[in-house]
């Protein structure tokens, strides 16, 4: 099982600037997630651009196949 | 005999690159099997998206090989004329901000067919 804080601690690795980031665990299993984001690492980039970059920020606790839905929101900063 | 991996590849590839409108989801339009497909495919319905189906439930090679062509992790995928759009979040994303409407009308044109079809890769 994952913990929101575990995937607010990866994202904040990556998004040191975010002007808001939050994690939601949407059923309390530690499995459905939804992750909030507002960087200036996305001005300027497509929404696919973006949630890769949050794919790539949680690579490590995606990895194992246990979280089974993540939602991601992001937006820029600019 | 199931196929060998590049072959399964190649299938997919040329789906996502000739169909107008490429789902790739979690069971069929008729029988869904997840939320996220779910999502997805109703934002394409509103907005009269010629729908291509395939199922990555029958074969989890399907879902590897997918995402090793698309670089994405997740399922749904859905593909305008070879471009990955997104996932379910984005596609409902663009659904209510009027830009997926833009898209399909600029891809395809305003005279578009609403049609559904599932392609069935084995």
């Amino acid at each position: 099982m994952v913990v929101a804080a575990t995937l607010e601690r990866f994202l904040r690795n990556s998004f040191p600037d975010a002007s808001a980031l939050a994690v939601e665990d949407r059923t309390g299993g530690g499995d459905h997630f939804q992750v909030t984001v507002a960087s200036g690492r996305f001005d300027g980039l497509t929404l696919v651009e973006q949630h890769r970059l949050v794919y790539e920020a949680l690579a490590e606790p995606l990895a194992d196949g246990s979280i089974h839905e993540l939602r991601i929101k992001t937006r820029g900063i600019a | 005999m199931s196929q060998s991996m590049s072959q399964l590849g190649e299938q997919i590839k040329e789906i996502i690159e000739s169909e107008p409108v490429s789902v790739f989801m979690k069971g069929t339009p008729q029988l869904v099997m997840c939320g996220n497909s779910d999502r997805a495919l109703r934002a394409l319905r509103a907005v009269g998206a010629p729908v291509t189906a395939v199922d990555v439930l029958p074969d989890p090679q399907i879902r590897h090989e997918l995402s090793a062509l698309s670089g994405w992790p997740t399922i749904p995928q859905v593909f305008i004329k070879g471009e990955l759009i997104g996932g379910a979040d984005i596609v409902d994303e663009l659904y209510a901000s009027g830009e997926l409407q833009a898209k399909l009308d600029e891809a395809l044109g305003t005279e578009r067919e609403s049609t559904e079809r599932t392609v069935v890769l084995a």
